[in-house]
């Protein structure tokens, strides 16, 4: 086996037992990456010497005694979270060149941890978009098939760790930007409850959806990466203050006798065929798990995609507002007065999708129309959160597939945005109900990979996980890799 | 026809807290050099996060509090949106439709009569950064970036520019006695607004308002709602109408000076602040902030003209500043009798120093008990009234007690008569010329012969005592 294809538990058991030091490994990892991403373009930055050092530090760390989850284990980081001294430009050419001051909350934790960050990864301008395509850089190609996305906006997270060219990543996931692209990939993505991971250093989409988490290549991946960024920060007021369990000790305690529910709306008749039978499967073997699947209703469902395009846009067209090219990134070189170098950094500086957005959310808060959008989307909001409190009260946790259709071909609906914003139905909800979920591989359809999440209670990861894992006990999707 | 002017203030003060409203970082800018207090947060930098400032909140919760609001269980912060290149998040945080305080109210003294001055509400929000304009181009200080600003909204019960320039004053000292502003205006620390609109007198509703901004002090508050009275009401007895628009104050030209019109208005796109939960507000903790209240100077006036006895016109002077009134009030309770005494001394002597070297009570180089002595000393007759002056101006020098410069100096006051009797003989003697003019009925010349007594004891001679021994030598000699 490569070292590349390693999982972080699997990495970990070798760096513990001194088989193999965290600088081989990073080297490893970085001649993958040289090897493969001048096609997928999964980074948009790799930092090989700090990555090197890093590697250098953690193995002096483990001679002097010290071990850990992720201590040496090189992983990716989404271009939207803030490493200090590493450019991150959120996938955006308003950024260009802007290298933050400050380590996001998570960064921080997981070089506390001994990790070491190999680059950072494409996404969509801010983190808006499904497939990597609305990137200001470059388009991810999805590592099973290079004429198909990768999904988005973490596409270039989610391609790095199916390609093998990370152990594992961080995404962020605002309406289904972790989840989707993992299904898309063929691994494994969790969104965290909002709240459970700071966000501060998260460059922001939509503040009150946004949450960091993990995409790795296993279920065990996910609860070791997700233990590493949790926990209350005081400089995110909306972290919030609760214990996080032992997410890997809770993994293995199967799922006999648990009452696991399917929506009736995320089963639509719109869906691919070889997606519903893929789900349809993976019922069966929680039922011979001993899990109990019962049928749930989420009637506001239809309601989350127009809810989720007023919310979201409204809260990005006031977090964009600060990119004004007077402190940092690009600033357009000819201007009149500082209103026309406004107008002028702005226009050149965003990118199609990232305007549009802004002009929704924009319209969405203005006088006169603010109680019609803003505050009605609000109230759907509400009613989406009763319906996950419901169906949640119900059972322990939620099946559903991640996404109507498999991974879909590059520039097949970049001039269809509703189409595109179609392929995020059955994420959203999730994040206006502020719950957590987690999308697994759960076969394959034309070749490409199928994913379907489990959705779980807030601050309830636990249990998500240990479904999944349970899952992913009994099947070997999971070890199934693209060739490359 | 004969107006009524209806007028609205809306008061931003920046509130005292040690670090700013929402990051670390120092909220004492003034002095520092420009762009030395910032950090991630309050520039703005992508992926920060606000925190709120807690000490800002209870700042603005007891200044609601002193002025009788409501403090509603549920408050929240909003982002207002607009572009500025003082506003680095392209919005500012504040508050919009649940301020931490409602419904409030203050009364004030315009030429001799009570005026109730509702408080709609009062809200917290952040400051911008400072712009300075230069023939080079402007600059930018972030200093100023996030440092708490509270904003207080009166109802439109202000009737004139007097009603107006009170109600700021007022609030002002409440604002220094409760510690949570400076109010310094001319620095910036406190700005104002104000919203005039004229109404036939009897009538019911309100005619066309004006907003008026630029009002950098309390003179150009007055002044420019003089101004604004005046314009508007020219403007309606021609036949003319008052525009909705917002017009600055132009110090220099002494008028208002058309800014923008309604059309011209920006929609700022209130949204709660996704970043920061809502703040609820206890009773238990409500009641906390309360019981922080000090006494305000409504109170302290009516009690010191109550419990002391004092006249209401040094009063409303003892109130104005609150180190003033605590150094007063420790000044009597260590010569309880003394109190109306002890309020001349202030007034008078100790003002003067004050105002002399521009010093703040604060500065003062003797403690209230100190004061108290100095007053007991002429009080009890030990010295006279001068020689106090001269004790007191060499105390504010030295710090030394009262006390111990009339031992040192020998500046008891001469009472005993037999050394006086002496003396008067003396003076007696030497001016013949006087002495002769007061026996022919010129008795003005008395004061003459006091002073040449008063002299020869280097001013420490009982006043008294030695007019009455002079009346008598002047009679006897007559005998």
């Amino acid at each position: 086996m490569n070292l590349h294809d390693l999982t972080i538990h699997q990495a970990q058991e070798l760096l513990a037992s001194d088989a193999v030091t965290s600088v081989s490994l990073t080297e490893a990892l970085l001649a993958r990456i040289a090897a493969v991403d001048t096609d997928l373009h999964a980074y948009l930055h790799v930092a090989s010497e700090q990555a090197l050092a890093q590697a250098q530090e953690a193995d002096e760390r483990r001679a002097r005694g010290a071990c850990g989850a992720l201590l040496g284990i090189p992983l990716a980081i989404k271009d939207v979270i803030c490493t200090r001294g590493l450019e991150t430009t959120a996938g955006s050419r308003i950024l260009a060149g802007f290298r933050p001051v400050y380590d996001a909350t998570v960064i921080a934790k997981l070089r506390e941890a001994g990790a070491i960050i190999l680059g950072k990864t494409n996404t969509d301008e801010f983190a808006m978009g499904s497939s990597t395509e609305n990137s200001g850089y470059d388009t991810t190609r999805n590592p099973w098939d290079r004429d198909r996305v990768p999904g988005g906006s973490s596409g270039g997270s989610a391609a790095a760790v199916a390609a093998s060219m990370c152990l594992g990543a961080l995404g962020s996931d605002t309406g289904g930007s972790i989840r989707q692209p993992a299904a898309y990939c063929g691994v494994v993505g969790l969104k965290p409850t909002y709240g459970r991971v700071s966000r501060y250093g998260l460059i922001a989409f939509a503040s009150s959806l946004d949450q960091i988490g993990p995409i790795v290549k296993d279920v065990t991946d996910a609860a070791l990466l997700l233990q590493a960024i949790v926990g209350h920060d005081p400089q995110d007021a909306t972290s919030v203050e609760m214990p996080a369990p032992n997410y890997a000790a809770a993994l293995g305690q199967g799922v006999a006798g648990m009452r696991l529910g399917v929506p009736r709306e995320y089963m639509v008749d719109g869906m691919a065929a070889g997606v519903r039978q893929a789900v349809e499967a993976a019922l069966d073997v929680w039922r011979e798990l001993g899990a109990d699947i019962v049928q749930v209703s989420m009637p506001h469902a239809e309601y989350a995609l127009p809810a989720y395009y007023l919310i979201a846009p409204a809260e990005a067209s006031a977090n964009l507002a600060r990119f004004d090219g007077v402190r940092y990134g690009y600033s357009h070189p000819d201007t009149d007065d500082i209103w026309d170098a406004f107008r002028r950094t702005r226009a050149v500086g965003f990118g199609d999708e990232v305007k549009r957005r802004i002009m929704l959310g924009t319209y969405a808060l203005s006088a006169g129309y603010y109680d019609a959008y803003y505050l009605k989307a609000q109230k759907v909001r509400t009613l989406i959160k009763r319906d996950y409190d419901e169906a949640l009260q119900q059972c322990d946790a939620l099946i559903a597939p991640t996404t109507p259709n498999i991974a879909f071909r590059i520039g097949e609906l970049i001039d269809d945005p509703l189409q595109m914003y179609l392929e995020d139905i059955f994420t959203l909800a999730l994040n206006l109900a502020g719950v957590c979920g987690i999308s697994i591989p759960c076969g394959l359809s034309e070749g490409m990979p199928v994913g379907l999440q489990v959705q779980g209670r807030a601050f309830d990861e636990a249990t998500i996980l240990r479904v999944a894992y349970a899952y992913e006990q009994a099947t070997d999707w999971h070890m199934l890799r693209p060739q490359v | 026809m004969e107006y009524e002017a209806i007028i609205g203030m809306e008061v931003h003060a920046q509130v005292l807290t040690r670090s700013k409203m929402f990051c670390g970082c120092s909220a004492d800018y003034a002095s520092a050099p420009a762009n030395t207090h910032t950090c991630p947060v309050c520039l703005a930098l992508p992926g920060v996060l606000p925190v709120i400032n807690r000490a800002a909140v209870e700042a603005t919760v007891l200044t609601g509090l002193a002025l009788s609001c409501t403090i509603p269980p549920f408050t929240k912060f909003d982002r207002k949106n607009y572009t500025y290149p003082d506003l680095p998040k392209g919005y500012q945080i504040s508050q919009y439709d649940y301020p931490l305080c409602v419904g409030g109210h203050l009364d004030v003294q315009v030429a001799g009569e009570s005026r109730r001055i509702g408080i709609r509400r009062v809200h917290l929000e952040e400051d911008t950064a400072k712009l300075t304009h230069t023939p080079d181009g402007s600059l930018i200080d972030f200093n100023r970036a996030g440092v708490p600003l509270m904003e207080i909204v009166t109802e439109a019960d202000i009737r004139s520019a007097d009603e107006a320039h009170a109600y700021l004053t007022e609030l002002r000292t409440i604002l220094r006695y409760l510690g949570v502003s400076s109010g310094d205006m001319e620095r910036g620390a406190m700005r104002c607004e104000a919203n005039v609109s004229l109404r036939p007198r009897g009538a019911r509703a309100f005619g066309t308002k004006v907003e008026i901004k630029n009002l950098n002090s309390f003179r150009s508050v007055r002044n420019a709602i003089v101004y604004e009275i005046d314009r508007q009401s020219g403007l309606l007895a021609s036949g003319g109408a008052v525009e909705q628009v917002t017009m600055g104050w132009d110090e220099e030209r002494q008028c208002t000076v058309f800014q923008r019109s309604k059309e011209y208005a920006e929609d700022y796109r209130y949204f709660p602040e996704p970043d920061l939960p809502p703040i609820e507000m206890t009773p238990v903790e409500v009641q906390t902030i309360r019981e922080r209240l000090p006494e305000l100077p409504h109170d302290k006036a009516q009690r010191y003209e109550r419990e002391f006895g004092i006249k209401s016109a040094d009063v409303a002077l003892l109130v104005a500043e609150h180190p003033t009134a605590l150094f007063y009030e420790q000044a009597v309770a260590a010569r309880p009798a003394l109190a109306q005494a002890i309020a001349n001394w202030m007034l008078g002597e100790v003002f003067r120093y004050l105002s002399e070297g521009e010093r703040t009570t604060a500065e003062l180089p003797i403690s209230p008990a100190m004061l108290a002595e100095l007053v007991a000393l002429v009080d009890d007759g030990t010295i006279n009234n001068t020689v106090g002056k001269q004790v007191l101006n060499e105390m504010m020098t030295s710090g030394e007690a009262a006390a111990s410069i009339v031992e040192r100096r020998g500046l008891a006051q001469i009472s005993d008569t037999v050394a006086l009797e002496q003396i008067i003989t003396s003076v007696v003697a030497q001016h013949p010329g006087p002495v002769a003019q007061y026996r022919e009925g010129e008795s003005k010349v008395l004061g003459f012969l006091i002073g040449q007594a008063m002299r020869a004891t280097q001013g420490k001679a009982n006043v008294q005592i030695v007019r009455d021994l002079l009346l008598q030598a002047l009679d006897d000699s007559q005998r």
